[in-house]
């Protein structure tokens, strides 16, 4: 494959598209088809070929359009429109509605703050190209970072234009992408490998899966690149199970690009091999740690080992192996397509770029979001999210999962970008954001969090075993209105320990949840151990107590 | 220690057990291979028994212990055949904060089974998902593949006892 022969399967493309009058998209990724949009799809499809239109409308089925709430999306590229839970019943309305201009179904404004406040990098072809189809990702510049990079760039060079971005992993930790690339180019090792981190467990959060089904070959481009930079043949896609639509997107994506010369030997005709290959995670949450990961991919328990040696020196079968986030393999394309100078120019100072957040809870907008980095956490809840329904007042949001914490109403005004995160004791995570209302009590939601580590605690260290089961305990007797003020101090205690001496991430981020509603929301924890019963009137147990007080 | 050398014998004659070889051979007998033949066993059975934990560990040539313990360790796999009918109720946070408690604690009191369990007449599994990643449908619940979004218990209830009387 040459750039002139990726020029012409673009061109091709865009002339079949440019035949047709309208461009109707109907969204198929999972957050829709939960709500049928695959049936949605078909009724149009069908309408369109009985009112003999088939010549002039072009259906496709594509990725996620964000506003997942309601879903199913269908979307009119050619007249800028979109409609918003579309039934099958509609698909007529929707036919109907391409001519003459007026009528369809509830329409979908996409002038609104929920997506002209957003800045699409990674998303940026999610919901406008039909992820099976390689030829519609090249239509929209795709593979056209990797073809130019083999032929035009030294590995070396790639990897300067990833530092100069400022490129940081998009998994959570924030280390920067570029660093990692050239620790692993360093070792003189022949063998190495990459590995793409798709194990996304954190409950709230479908970024990766939404990129995984929505634009594959992104991801893919993303991997072939960094295996060039760092000069591995072999790449593993470790995904989740439970996305079997990822997966098969994934799959499909593979061989496409195995087909064309993209992937496999001797890419482009030079002298640089690259094979992709899936494995499937099968639910366990410490698999999103690296080394758990490595462990799992060979074939054994997925139990984290000691760091150092870090997997950038000793890795997958003790090979130097490089390990990104979805996401991170997901911006590699645009920046060497647009240089390190745009990427870099979006953003805060530390944190560049954009991060996609999956945002939900209670908030009007719930669904999948790009913004630049630096954005305040009111913006996106108030201004994109739409605020809190039912006149309800927002409390509090989490970011970061099970490791993350609970950031309260008062420091919303706060910048997203990870050093602020973690400043007032959450983290960026990976990018599940819940937000919380009066009706959330946050001892409850620190027990939630607890008894999600507690159960995934692989058991390889005692700290996070037997520490996050005993902080559980007290935490399951303060919301049953068992708890005591002494509770509280060893709760704290146990935190401080089982923090600082877990042997990875998993421990090492179970007490934050706890750590966090302890030091905004001490009213509620003090209310339940004092018997004045739960605040938020979540915990029946501390109600009755209370009742029982009062009499 | 297991030492075979070719491929050991099928466990029966059923066509499902060829397809798990092919996945053990596609990986070239690698020990690595585990997690993937497991993923195909319990794909063509629904679950694994000691019959295929055996087989996998001769084909593999790894330890049974090995294989029994990735089986136990990995959610995703279940030792235990599931009921006609599975109810899949997601507990991410999302779903959580918007009422999944409830809706286990109404599937509790009808059928009287926990996450995990399977009723008596072996009608309904009840399983737990630790996120389906349909936030925006929150809470969202799974009834033999569909998924039903922003559910209320009764409506819940009322899907759950249509996929049971459907075989009727």
């Amino acid at each position: 494959m040459t750039i002139e022969e990726l020029r012409k399967i673009a061109e091709t493309e865009r002339e079949a598209e440019k035949k047709y009058q309208h461009h109707v998209c109907v969204c198929t990724a999972a957050g829709c088809l939960s709500s049928g949009g695959d049936h949605v799809l078909d009724a149009i499809r069908k309408e369109v070929a009985e009112s003999g239109m088939k010549n002039e409308v072009l259906v496709k089925g594509v990725g996620c359009m964000g506003l997942c709430s309601a879903g199913p999306l269908v979307s009119v590229e050619s007249e800028g429109k979109m409609f918003a839970n579309v039934t099958p019943e509609e698909a007529a309305d929707v036919v109907s509605s391409l001519d003459t201009g007026a009528g369809g179904p509830q329409d979908c404004p996409t002038n609104v703050p929920f997506f002209a406040r957003q800045k699409k990098i990674v998303l940026e072809n999610s919901g406008k190209i039909d992820p099976e189809r390689i030829e519609d990702y090249i239509a929209h510049d795709g593979y056209l970072a990797l073809v130019q990079t083999i032929a035009e760039r030294s590995p070396q060079d790639v990897i300067q234009e990833i530092i100069r971005s400022g490129l940081r992993g998009r998994g959570g930790a924030g280390y920067p992408t570029g660093l990692k690339w050239s620790t692993v180019a360093k070792t003189g090792e022949q063998e190495k490998f990459v590995i793409c981190n798709a194990d996304e467990g954190d409950p709230g959060a479908f970024m990766d899966r939404a990129v995984l089904e929505s634009d594959p070959h992104r991801v893919l481009e993303g991997m072939a690149i960094a295996a060039y930079a760092v000069g591995a043949q072999k790449g593993y896609l470790y995904v989740r199970a439970e996305y079997p639509l990822a997966v098969k997107n994934l799959k499909t994506a593979i061989r496409q690009a195995d087909r064309l010369g993209l992937l496999g030997n001797s890419i482009c005709g030079s002298r640089f091999s690259f094979h992709v290959d899936i494995r499937l995670g099968a639910g366990a949450f410490v698999c999103g740690e690296e080394t758990a990961l490595i462990a799992s991919i060979e074939g054994k328990r997925g139990t984290p080992r000691p760091r150092p040696p870090y997997p950038a020196e000793s890795g997958l079968w003790d090979s130097p192996t490089l390990i990104n986030n979805v996401e991170t393999f997901a911006n590699i394309a645009p920046i060497l397509r647009n240089g390190a100078a745009w990427f870099a120019g979006i953003g805060t100072e530390k944190s560049k770029g954009t991060k996609v957040f999956a945002l939900a809870g209670r908030v009007t907008n719930t669904g999948l979001i790009e913004v630049p980095m630096g954005i305040t956490l009111r913006e996106v809840v108030n201004e994109i999210g739409g605020g809190i329904p039912d006149g309800k007042k927002c409390k509090a949001v989490q970011t970061g999962g099970p490791s993350g914490g609970c950031i309260p109403e008062k420091q919303m005004d706060l910048p997203v970008d990870y050093e602020s995160l973690k400043s007032i004791g959450s983290m960026m995570g990976s990018g599940g954001m819940i937000v919380m209302d009066e009706t959330s009590c946050m001892v409850d939601v620190a027990k939630y969090f607890m008894e999600f580590c507690m159960s995934e605690s692989c058991g390889k260290c005692i700290p996070c075993r037997a520490g996050t089961q005993q902080m559980h305990g007290i935490l399951a007797r303060i919301t049953a209105g068992e708890g005591s003020p002494a509770d509280l101090v060893l709760l704290e205690e146990l935190c401080d320990l089982v923090r600082n001496t877990s042997l990875c991430g998993l421990g090492q981020g179970a007490p934050t949840p706890v750590i966090t509603t302890m030091q905004y929301f001490r009213d509620e924890y003090d209310s339940h151990v004092a018997g004045a019963g739960c605040p938020a009137g979540v915990c029946a147990g501390a109600r009755r107590e209370a009742e029982e007080v009062a009499k | 220690m297991l030492t075979y050398l070719g491929s050991p014998q099928l466990p029966s004659d059923d066509k499902r057990w060829k397809i798990v070889e092919a996945t053990a051979r596609r990986h070239g007998r690698e020990s690595h291979a585990l997690i993937e033949t497991l993923h195909t066993v319990q794909e063509c059975f629904g679950y694994l028994d000691d019959s295929a934990l055996k087989f996998v560990a001769m084909t593999l040539r790894v330890p049974l212990s090995r294989v029994y313990g990735a089986a136990t360790f990995y959610h995703y796999f279940t030792l235990k055949p599931k009921g006609k009918h599975t109810c899949v109720v997601c507990t991410g946070t999302a779903c959580y904060i918007k009422g999944a408690p409830a809706l286990l604690g109404a599937i509790e009191k009808t059928y009287g089974v926990k996450p995990g369990e399977t009723t008596p007449d072996n009608q309904l599994s009840v399983l737990t998902a630790r996120c389906l990643g349909s936030c925006g449908l929150a809470p969202a619940v799974v009834m033999d593949g569909a998924v039903l979004g922003k559910v209320g218990a009764e409506q819940m209830l009322a899907r759950i006892e249509k996929g049971i009387h459907h075989d009727h």
